[in-house]
């Protein structure tokens, strides 16, 4: 795939994304909007140009799958599993204990428009779960949202980095527009990067003393401390990887915060709006958690308004509110269900803006 | 009747740490953990050994056995293992499991990883009881058995029959090995009085190390040991032993239920 282009759906490009990061096995149930990502792995397996890929499997069940892919990730393996909605709820088990164990992997949730069976539309509305936690206990997960085909193929290498950079399982949070959509994709001539998993992997305590994998702690104080030390190393990550993209944002008045597939209708309505002379401008964040808190703030201390555009009812608008604070104009548009927003309604409402705040 | 000596072998095993158990006087997971270590140390696999660690009485065997560890969440054990094992396929991979983990909130776990003849061994602790958590009905709690949650006995018309995890394994294409031993001392009375005898320890070591070796082979080991849980039966620790060898035995009768490579023969 390096150096070539090629015209692929979003859940396709992630999965040759994963190969060319150095995939080396795969768990996962099938569901809709994200099954082309198993189906385009299994018909990869075996094919030598991925002599990493170890392994491909279809588990009996989303919790079999995220606990197999904590099995080899715990062995020091690029482990994946993808899913949507409904399985992203079956898979908070085994985030909490990853990140718990500091076990590196990589999770996919392909959002589908929920709460329960919902439909298979696209909706953002896992943004919460994806970046408060999700599972039991003081948590995150390293949150990557793809906006692009082109990114849905580059975040599985950036996610793998990340993951055993910090020891923690990262999300991709995509939704089903970026899984389905069809783009030209270009593939980087790279080589996976090599990590050092010597000093923790389960490999045999051959030479070494045992490397534990525990999440079970009666001591209170020691429980403290290693606790402790995860969420110092959360700091570190909200202080050194914050992704975002930033879009004609330096003269703007108004600033339109949106990720994933929304920020690409606000780019069009953007674009229609700056040849109409009004100075619009988009802000997007890759990483949804850690939360570009401090450059939203900053945008706000330059007296800018904000548009919040989501296709929930409101998730990230919370994280937004909480970073320019109360003196800054906020206004939002949430669809859900499936819907998404026009340009011309965000036309009509960042006019409306100067006056009306949510 | 006559009279056969057994010896065990005491002493340091490298597969053992120096860590005293937390388990309670007369539970038999101190000695599972010391037969596991005596079959670690016996083929040599110590050093390329995964303990995948159950929850349950047997989660802090990772302060018990000299070998990497990964704690499972309740009931996936078998798929934590099979996750490192197929991109490991060079470790040995074993869990202990409880009747609570292995044949209730991880029975599907447990039936895939052997359906699938995952190259991997589980040990299940049966005593009829979730010990950890004080005692309350196990799939494998017998009819008529008081728990905390049958304080009246298992009603089998509510409940269904005990689970027989040795016979469900034993019907799937994908097991290899599939055998239930006891870990309970049996009393036999001889001419010079009531003693203990460890022909079921014997057996039941027996039994560890074949698990092991049929891993080695590619196949999925499973061995159900018969164990008590005094403190939760409410039973001094030889009535808890009577118990099994009396009352567990008829419902789970002891022996190999599936050999597909035949190791009981070697």
């Amino acid at each position: 795939m390096g150096g070539k282009r090629v015209y692929l759906k979003g859940n396709e490009a992630l999965a040759y994304g994963a190969l060319e990061a150095g995939l080396n096995a795969y768990f996962g149930y099938p569901i809709t909007p994200s099954s082309e990502v198993p189906e385009t792995l299994a018909k990869e397996f075996g094919n030598k140009k991925y002599p990493e890929f170890k392994f491909f499997l279809q588990a009996a069940s989303e919790l079999e799958a995220i606990n197999m892919t904590l099995g080899a990730a715990s062995g020091g393996a690029r482990a994946m599993t993808a899913t949507s909605s409904p399985g992203f709820s079956l898979k908070q088990e085994g985030l909490s204990y990853a990140a718990c164990m500091e076990i590196p992997l990589l999770v996919v949730d392909i959002c589908r428009a929920g709460p329960g069976l919902g439909n298979l539309g696209p909706e953002q509305s896992d943004y919460f779960q994806g970046t408060k936690g999700g599972g039991h206990g003081n948590y995150r997960l390293i949150v990557l949202a793809p906006a692009t085909v082109q990114e849905m193929a580059l975040l599985p290498r950036i996610g793998f980095d990340l993951a055993f950079k910090y020891r923690n399982p990262v999300l991709i949070l995509g939704d089903a527009f970026t899984g389905q959509l069809k783009e030209d994709v270009e593939f980087p001539e790279v080589t996976p990067e090599h990590y050092d998993v010597s000093g923790w992997a389960a490999t045999g305590a051959k030479g070494r003393s045992p490397h534990i994998f525990n999440s079970l702690e009666l001591d209170y104080q020691k429980w403290f401390k290693h606790i402790g030390k995860i969420y110092e190393k959360y700091q570190r990550a909200q202080e050194n990887d914050v992704r975002f993209e930033e879009y004609r944002t330096e003269d703007a008045e108004t600033v339109i915060i949106a990720f994933g597939i929304a920020s690409r209708i606000a780019k069009g309505a953007v674009n229609k709006l700056r040849s109409k002379g009004v100075k619009v401008g988009l802000f997007r964040p890759i990483t949804l958690w850690p939360f570009p808190q401090s450059q939203l703030k900053m945008l706000a201390s330059q007296g800018k308004r904000f548009l919040v555009i989501e296709l929930n009812t409101g998730q990230m608008l919370e994280d937004v509110k909480l970073a320019v604070g109360d003196g800054a104009t906020v206004g939002f548009i949430g669809k859900w269900g499936g819907v998404v927003p026009t340009e011309t309604e965000i036309e009509n409402k960042l006019r409306r803006l100067e006056v009306v705040a949510v | 009747m006559t009279q056969v000596a057994y010896t065990i072998k005491l002493g340091k095993l490298d597969s053992l740490t120096d860590t005293p158990t937390h388990y309670c006087a007369g539970c038999e997971h101190g000695t599972l953990t010391r037969l596991i270590a005596a079959a670690m140390d016996g083929l040599g696999i110590r050093e390329k050994t995964v303990m995948i660690d159950s929850v349950g009485c047997s989660v802090l065997a990772f302060n018990y056995l000299n070998c990497d560890h990964v704690v499972a969440a309740h009931g996936r054990a078998p798929a934590v293992a099979t996750g490192l094992k197929r991109v490991h396929p060079e470790l040995m991979v074993f869990t202990v499991q409880g009747d609570g983990d292995a044949a209730s909130i991880g029975l599907l776990e447990l039936i895939y990883a052997a359906k699938r003849s995952t190259p991997i061994t589980v040990f299940l602790v049966n005593n009829a009881i979730y010990g950890m958590t004080g005692g309350q009905m196990a799939p494998t709690t017998l009819e008529g058995q008081v728990t905390t949650t049958t304080p009246f006995g298992r009603d089998v018309h509510l409940t269904g029959t005990e689970l027989d995890a040795s016979k469900l394994l034993a019907t799937l294409d994908g097991a290899a090995y599939v055998k239930r031993a006891s870990l309970a001392v049996q009393e036999i009375s001889t001419q010079r009085g009531k003693v203990y005898t460890i022909k079921n320890l014997l057996d039941a070591k027996k039994s560890v190390e074949n698990a092991f070796k049929v891993q080695a082979l590619g196949g999925f080991a499973f061995v159900e040991l018969l164990s008590t849980c005094s403190i939760n039966w409410k039973m001094p620790v030889l009535d808890a032993k009577r118990f099994v060898n009396d009352r567990v035995v008829k419902k789970f009768p002891l022996g190999l239920y599936k050999d597909t490579f035949g190791v009981e023969r070697q």
